[in-house]
């Protein structure tokens, strides 16, 4: 009974997705008060119903309710019960389902954080999430409906995959789809100005808090998977440039040149149809990655003939939705003024070069991703593109990236002087050169690249504390140096802070990549190894027994200098549904350093007490990584609560609906 | 859109239920052959750069599926024979093709893939210079000063405005 209820509210939710993305729109467009008023109510009953269907979707999981086929194919009835939530995305109709409960979800925020929007701006932005949702909602109720009925129910469920069954599922995907589906609302905002044709710095001002909210989710889900696949696959590795992984770091950067743009419009009114295009390229890419993951056309362009029907849906819903806002925007554009004037040197100038190049670095990641599969699909060719062609043509584009991150700062709106910046920064040029001669061989080894990196790291942190002790001189005002810092407008903080979270994440990639050791051996009980003055010590396995699997767990003496550190026991876990043996490394982070221990397989599989096949890798500064995505979330965050988005908001409100009631 | 996991979730499903095949058993004695550490970056370089091909993405240097240990075996073997790194390359791709290397060859039907990047950045940075100079001379048209005449009747409305 509770699936059809789930289902019969997934129904109804659509019906009121199709009058939130039909009324309120011609509402607005010919000003009839009523049809624009229906936009906040419809976005709450929308985000009522979904929520509700997502929560009979859970019932179904906690209460094992195996005639669901959905719940019968991901979940178990020995499943722990906080995989039995999460797995309710852990499957494809379920994380469709999340998918739209996020959606619905941020045009809920929308609706209630807008008071001091004009209604016909609220009408436009909430009717375009309405359209979308709808697509989304047909979407899953006619090929991927999560309430589908198995007769007679199955006794017991298939279960979930072993991989997921980690918190890392709990929190990982609903992170990264409020970030993926979080640039709907940046995208409904600039359709909502073509459509009213004002795009002006009140828009920008209006849509940079929400694209900084879905930029920030996203930052953290990405990093969180990272993560996720460093502790849980077992050999270590933080990012393979696997298309499911590009599908969301296309918008990531396409996002990051966003959120820059957007400080343009907002403070100089210039780009703006570039900004809007951004918007809507942001969203296009979220899509796209749909399309790339749930049509199957990823396994092969085969798979994708054999089963075309999600496919299809999601690729005429793309064709339509970037049709349509291109058209729109074709329509617009020329209409739009320029903004003010800037010279080639100048932080326009800057930005705009920035803009350029994180579009290349994606456009760059998108050619990569669909280039095997297009030569395949034309039967040109089956060829491989993996990390050494990403790192190859990603590096020499994001080197100028860096090294603009810490000159933008200095620059001046409108008109900057080159010899006035390279004065304000030739001591953090010193201190980056400094730094990238001696660490290196502080590490024994000196590497090209591994300077590079450090180089520029330094330098980015090296000209934000600069800027950040410049700008405080500047305001003073007679007041102490720590009074005047603290006082600094929290987006130039946010920004400095992003930043240097940017130079912490290089200087994780950079030393993970030129200093991290491992050794691949065969240890047998009473045996040690060595890597990188680390000294394992093999005491042999033992059985324990989990909630769903049964598990060899190994048991590691970490020794350094011959002192003893700690023990470390890695496991290798069958689970109890499926032949597929998982492995838990067992790592000892730290901050310069994680060493980390993996447990192959027995020798001989009747003889666990013998030999096993293990991994252990050194692996330096490679927490930093994550560490310098949380810094970036975090500044993003600082940005995000600046005061300027809610006062001046407000006093723009009265301003708004004069113009309305005229 | 599917979360990351769930694709790397398929790989290992496929390398490790291959992986769970008795033969296994004896070609995890490789790693004890570790023993020479110059020969061992040769290997981790170079095995870094071909693909697992029973796995859907995962280098031979990651895979634990069996394919992967026997041809980092084999890899060591041609190290051991002298083989350049070169010679070893050639011969992973005579014999699996072109699909084993992560790095594609630069080739025809590759042109465009190693070709793109380079082209679309100087294509940006030249749309963005072109950018800057029409933009700059639009801006310039658009900001002349008022005629003698629109001053008139722009001072005629700030009065107007004045006055109501």
């Amino acid at each position: 009974m509770i699936p059809e209820l789930g289902h019969f509210a997934l129904i109804l939710s659509a019906l009121v997705a199709l009058v939130l993305g039909t009324l309120p729109l011609i509402g607005a467009h010919t000003n009839r008060l009523a049809w624009v008023a229906l936009a906040r109510p419809a976005a709450t009953a929308m985000a009522l119903l979904v929520t509700f269907s997502f929560a009979c979707l859970t019932q179904a999981f906690v209460a094992n309710d195996f005639s669901v086929v959905y719940v019968a194919q991901h979940s178990n009835s020995l499943l722990p019960i906080q995989y039995r939530v999460a797995g309710v995305w852990g499957g494809h109709e379920g994380s469709l389902l999340l998918w739209i409960l996020m959606l619905t979800w941020w045009a809920f925020l929308v609706a209630m954080l807008s008071r001091q929007l004009p209604e016909a701006m609220v009408a436009r932005v909430l009717g375009t999430l309405g359209l979308v949702g709808f697509g989304f909602l047909l979407f899953i109720l006619f090929t991927s409906n999560p309430f589908e009925r198995l007769l007679p129910a199955a006794a017991e469920g298939r279960d979930l995959n072993p991989l997921l069954q980690d918190p890392g599922l709990v929190i990982h995907p609903p992170l990264l789809y409020m970030g993926y589906v979080g640039f709907s609302v940046a995208f409904a905002f600039a359709i909502a100005a073509l459509l009213s044709g004002k795009l002006d710095a009140a828009w920008a001002r209006w849509s940079r808090p929400w694209t900084m909210a879905a930029w920030i989710f996203l930052t953290l889900g990405i990093a969180m998977g990272s993560w996720w696949a460093y502790y849980e696959l077992g050999w270590g590795g933080w990012w393979f440039w696997d298309p499911v992984e590009n599908a969301s770091f296309m918008p990531w950067l396409i996002g990051t040149a966003l959120i820059h743009s957007l400080a343009v419009t907002e403070k100089r009114g210039s780009f703006k149809n570039w900004t809007v295009l951004l918007a809507i390229a942001a969203f296009s890419l979220s899509l796209l990655g749909t399309f790339l993951v749930r049509s199957g056309v990823l396994t092969s362009v085969h798979a994708f003939a054999t089963d075309p029907r999600r496919g299809i849906f999601i690729l005429i819903f793309l064709v339509a939705v970037i049709g349509s806002s291109l058209a729109l925007f074709a329509a617009r554009a020329p209409k739009v003024g320029l903004g003010g004037r800037f010279g080639l040197v100048s932080r326009e100038s800057l930005l705009l070069t920035n803009n350029v190049l994180l579009v290349v670095a994606c456009a760059t990641v998108l050619l990569g991703t669909l280039y095997p599969l297009l030569i395949d699909a034309l039967g040109v060719g089956k060829i491989s593109v993996g990390p050494p062609y990403f790192n190859a043509v990603f590096v020499p584009v994001m080197t100028p990236i860096l090294f603009l991150m810490g000159i933008g700062p200095f620059a001046r709106w409108k008109e900057a002087s080159i010899p006035e910046i390279a004065k304000a920064v030739k001591w953090a040029l010193v201190v980056g050169i400094l730094v990238a001669i001696a660490l290196p061989l502080l590490y024994g080894q000196w590497f090209a690249m591994t300077a590079l990196g450090l180089l520029l790291a330094a330098w980015i942190v090296a000209t934000a504390i600069l800027n950040f002790i410049e700008r405080v001189q500047h305001t003073r005002a007679g007041r102490g140096f720590l009074a005047a810092a603290l006082s600094q407008p929290r987006t130039f903080v946010g920004m400095h802070l992003a930043h240097i979270g940017i130079a912490v994440f290089v200087v994780g990639v950079t030393m993970v990549g030129s200093y991290q050791d491992e050794k691949d051996i065969k240890l047998a009980p009473g045996q040690s190894v060595d890597v990188a003055g680390y000294h394992f010590t093999f005491n042999g396995v033992k059985a324990v027994e989990g909630p769903n699997y049964v598990a060899a767990q190994g048991e590691f003496d970490l020794a350094v200098d011959g002192k003893f550190v700690r023990k470390m026991n890695p496991e290798k876990r069958t689970y109890h549904s499926s032949a597929m043996p998982m492995t838990e490394a067992a790592i000892d982070a730290g901050f310069l350093r994680d060493v980390y221990v993996s447990l192959g397989e027995p020798i001989d599989r009747d003889k666990p007490e013998g030999e096993w096949a293990v991994r252990v890798y050194y692996k330096p500064f490679v927490d930093w990584i994550w560490g310098g995505c949380i810094l970036m979330s975090l500044g993003g965050l600082i940005a995000m609560l600046d005061r300027r988005y809610r006062v001046r908001a407000r006093a723009a409100a009265p301003v708004s609906a004069g113009t309305q009631q005229a | 859109m599917k979360h990351l996991f769930a694709k790397l979730a398929a790989i290992l499903a496929v390398c490790m239920l291959l992986n769970a095949s008795p033969a296994q058993a004896s070609s995890a004695t490789e790693a004890a052959l570790a023993a020479d550490p110059v020969a061992e970056k040769r290997l981790t370089k170079l095995s870094e750069e071909l693909r697992c091909l029973v796995c859907q993405n995962q280098n031979i240097a990651d895979s634990n599926a069996e394919l992967a240990q026997d041809l980092r075996r084999e890899i060591r073997g041609m190290i051991k024979e002298g083989k350049s790194d070169k010679e070893i390359i050639d011969f992973m791709v005579a014999r699996y093709g072109d699909f084993v290397l992560y790095r594609p060859p630069v080739q025809g039907n590759t042109l465009l893939l190693w070709l793109g990047p380079i082209a679309l950045l100087v294509f940006g940075l030249a749309t963005l210079i072109a950018y800057q100079r029409r933009r700059a001379e639009r801006v310039a048209a658009e900001d002349k000063p008022l005629s003698a005449d629109e001053a008139g009747r722009a001072e005629a409305l700030l009065k107007e405005l004045d006055n109501k």
